[in-house]
């Protein structure tokens, strides 16, 4: 395996959690609902997904039970907010407080227990192609899922009707309750499909990126994904762009740590001058840009004003009551 | 009249009674930086607490309350605090981050004592401070690293650039140049005590990078399972990962706080508490070495031997001659760091080619 291979895939490993969440939470802001609870139910679709992979030995039935696990845990978020219309960004804090605290209480049995892992597929033919045959056709299934996922989503939200109602749920609820659209309903879905999504990415965490339940092992993820929902102005695509981007700023950063100046001396006078410099940088702030660089690129794509207000969910976190 | 008398007085004698029974009842209380299930550095406090608890006499004698994943700064203080509010006879702050928050509460609760592991700063005379010699373990690693390393390059996971993780790399790095005068150590940077994935992309990089060693200054077995899948070798932290690494993990430094927990707080109870600042290593038991493992049987009695040696006194890891990583002389021939100077160790020794973030 090639260095710049190494490098793509482990990117792609620590992109995949947080764009599986972040598209998530998309569906959910779109439907006009703020669900501040990603990280509480990444938690509970980790904690899950390992102990049923545990339980069974197959890791397929632990990624499908931590989804499960997500969605459920999403649906209490769904009565608090939706149908008993409380204040949806205290009921999400609760969530991620509740997650935290519920998970580390389910999984103190699994703390120090090696997992099962999700295995990376294998195309004979294909995967041993040189360059591109591990990163198209080696990886674990999790990154062909979250590359699915937010291709469908892109087709389903601006592609078809039901995308087209659930967006229109989330511009004007009172416009769409008058033509007649369940908005309530609609927006349980969207908040199970967050919930789904957010257990998917929980599962990927004790499954593929460190197969391991250690508690709070999301360490922030659920945090930054909603982070990059706002920042990516609610466009699928700028999703995908910023959770690589924050991914491989990640791993660039760590490299440029890891490698001594000597490594490099055979650089030439310039190019060494140049490397020296970038070492040079404290290593506090090398690990801060990530999330510096990844607001900055994607607040420069969305600077467009008026494109970002049109893509800006008008109802985003008001609740709604219907008229009786 | 006379009914309610009596009923007032049986009251006030059983909350007379309470407020005994729970005198005669310590509690002490720990406030973590991680998760007591991160398998690591809180884990290993909490099993101390646990154990003390215990050997004084359970449940019924010592009262245990913790704090988890406290992050470490303003909200520390409020922990604390809270802590010294509600009746701990003795607080354990187990991180370096709580220092000044840890001293600042002990100023408005004078009657509490507190501990504070890792850090330097005493300014009250209930303000007790602890650590180990972990640097000790750390220098018997170098010993290994090196003899088992076929690159001679090994990669350190490091947290934050305070004394103590300064003197870990340090300290690694002249165990392995005892072996092998230019073996090269790769050190990064996760600005974190615990976040396994970031641990893990930090072991995918150095290995990605070509070392054949991982050592890790962070809390979680992440780095461990890493090193594990790409096949090469690691050093487990704070409590033994062998299940991580069964054909991974070479040792492990075991922090064992149990044996001080049951000494500080039973001084507590017996109301011979003082102030200290202790800072015990392998010879006093509270830096312990995980079994040798996955490893040829002379590197094995290298490791031992180096291991017996510090544990008996005879040889400190900080003994001259040793240079500074500007070229600069340290230490000279024979002369031993005092501890003062460990303690707020802030530059690397030669040898290690890494800029120490300031």
């Amino acid at each position: 395996m090639g260095m710049a291979e190494a490098i793509l895939l482990t990117i792609a490993t620590a992109a995949t959690p947080l764009l599986l969440a972040a598209i998530g939470e998309l569906v959910v802001e779109r439907s006009g609902v703020l669900n501040l609870g990603v990280e509480g139910m990444m938690l509970m679709g980790a904690v899950v997904a390992f102990g049923v992979a545990l339980a069974t030995g197959s890791a397929w039935i632990g990624v499908v039970a931590g989804a499960l696990a997500g969605m459920a845990f999403s649906l209490l978020f769904g009565v608090l907010a939706l149908t008993l219309v409380t204040n949806q960004v205290a009921t999400g804090l609760a969530l991620t407080l509740l997650g935290i605290g519920l998970s580390g209480m389910i999984g103190v049995a699994f703390v120090g227990q090696p997992g099962v892992k999700l295995e990376a597929i294998s195309i004979p033919g294909l995967t041993e192609l040189p360059l591109v045959g591990r990163l198209l056709f080696g990886q674990d299934p999790m990154f062909y899922i979250s590359i699915l996922l937010t291709a469908g989503v892109m087709w389903f939200l601006f592609r078809t009707r039901a995308g087209l109602t659930l967006r229109s749920v989330g511009d004007s609820h009172s416009s769409a309750h008058a033509l007649g659209i369940k908005v309530i309903a609609i927006r349980y879905m969207a908040v199970m499909f967050g919930g789904a999504c957010a257990g998917l990415a929980g599962a990927q965490l004790s499954l593929v990126y460190t197969t391991q339940w250690i508690e709070n092992m999301t360490a922030g993820r659920g945090w930054i994904a909603l982070a990059l929902v706002v920042f990516a102005s609610w466009r699928p695509w700028r999703v995908l762009a910023g959770a690589y981007l924050f991914g491989a700023i990640t791993i660039a950063q760590l490299h440029i740590q890891a490698t001594n100046l000597a490594d490099l001396a055979g650089l030439p006078g310039p190019l060494y001058w140049l490397a020296g410099a970038v070492k040079s940088v404290p290593s506090q702030f090398l690990s801060a840009l990530p999330y510096l660089a990844t607001v900055v690129v994607l607040v420069l794509i969305s600077r467009n004003r008026r494109l970002t207000m049109m893509n800006t969910p008008a109802s985003l976190g008001r609740p709604f009551v219907p008229d009786r | 009249m006379k009914k309610t008398l009596f009923a007032l007085a049986a009251t006030t004698a059983m909350l007379v009674a309470g407020a005994a029974s729970a005198q005669d009842k310590a509690k002490a209380c720990f406030i973590y930086v991680g998760p007591i299930g991160d398998f690591g550095w809180s884990y290993q406090h909490h099993q101390g607490a646990l154990e003390m608890q215990e050997a004084l006499g359970g449940p019924d004698k010592v009262e245990i309350a913790y704090l988890e994943s406290v992050p470490e700064g303003a909200d520390a203080e409020r922990a604390i605090e809270r802590f010294a509010r509600s009746g701990c006879g003795i607080v354990f702050t187990t991180s370096f981050g709580y220092m000044d928050a840890t001293n600042k509460v002990a100023a408005k609760f004078p009657d509490v004592k507190f501990e504070h592991a890792t850090g330097f700063k005493r300014e009250h005379p209930n303000v007790a401070t602890y650590n180990s010699k972990f640097h000790e373990g750390r220098y018997v690693q170098g010993v290994i690293a090196a003899k088992m390393s076929e690159k001679g390059v090994a990669g350190y996971i490091a947290s934050f650039p305070i004394p103590e993780v300064v003197m870990g790399i340090n300290a690694f790095v002249l165990g392995a140049q005892s072996v092998n005068p230019d073996f090269k150590v790769k050190v990064v940077w996760a600005n974190t005590w615990f976040d396994p994935g970031k641990e893990a992309d930090a072991a995918k990089v150095l290995i990605d990078q070509g070392v054949d060693i991982i050592t890790q200054h962070t809390d979680s077995t992440a780095p461990m399972q890493v090193a594990s899948e790409r096949g090469i070798k690691a050093f487990g932290q704070a409590s033994d990962m062998i299940k991580f690494g069964p054909e991974t993990q070479l040792t492990s430094i075991i922090d064992d706080w149990g044996p001080y927990y049951i000494e500080r707080v039973k001084a507590v109870m017996d109301g011979t508490w003082e102030q200290h600042d202790i800072w015990h290593g392998m010879k006093e038991g509270h830096v312990v070495m995980a079994p040798y493992t996955n490893m040829p049987d002379d590197v094995k009695a290298a490791a031992a031997e180096t291991e017996a040696k510090i544990k008996s006194g005879e040889f400190n890891p900080f003994t001259g001659p040793i240079m500074k990583q500007d070229g600069s002389e340290w230490l000279k021939d024979g002369e031993v760091a005092a501890d003062g100077v460990l303690l707020g160790l802030n530059f690397y020794v030669a040898g290690v080619d890494d800029q120490l973030p300031q």
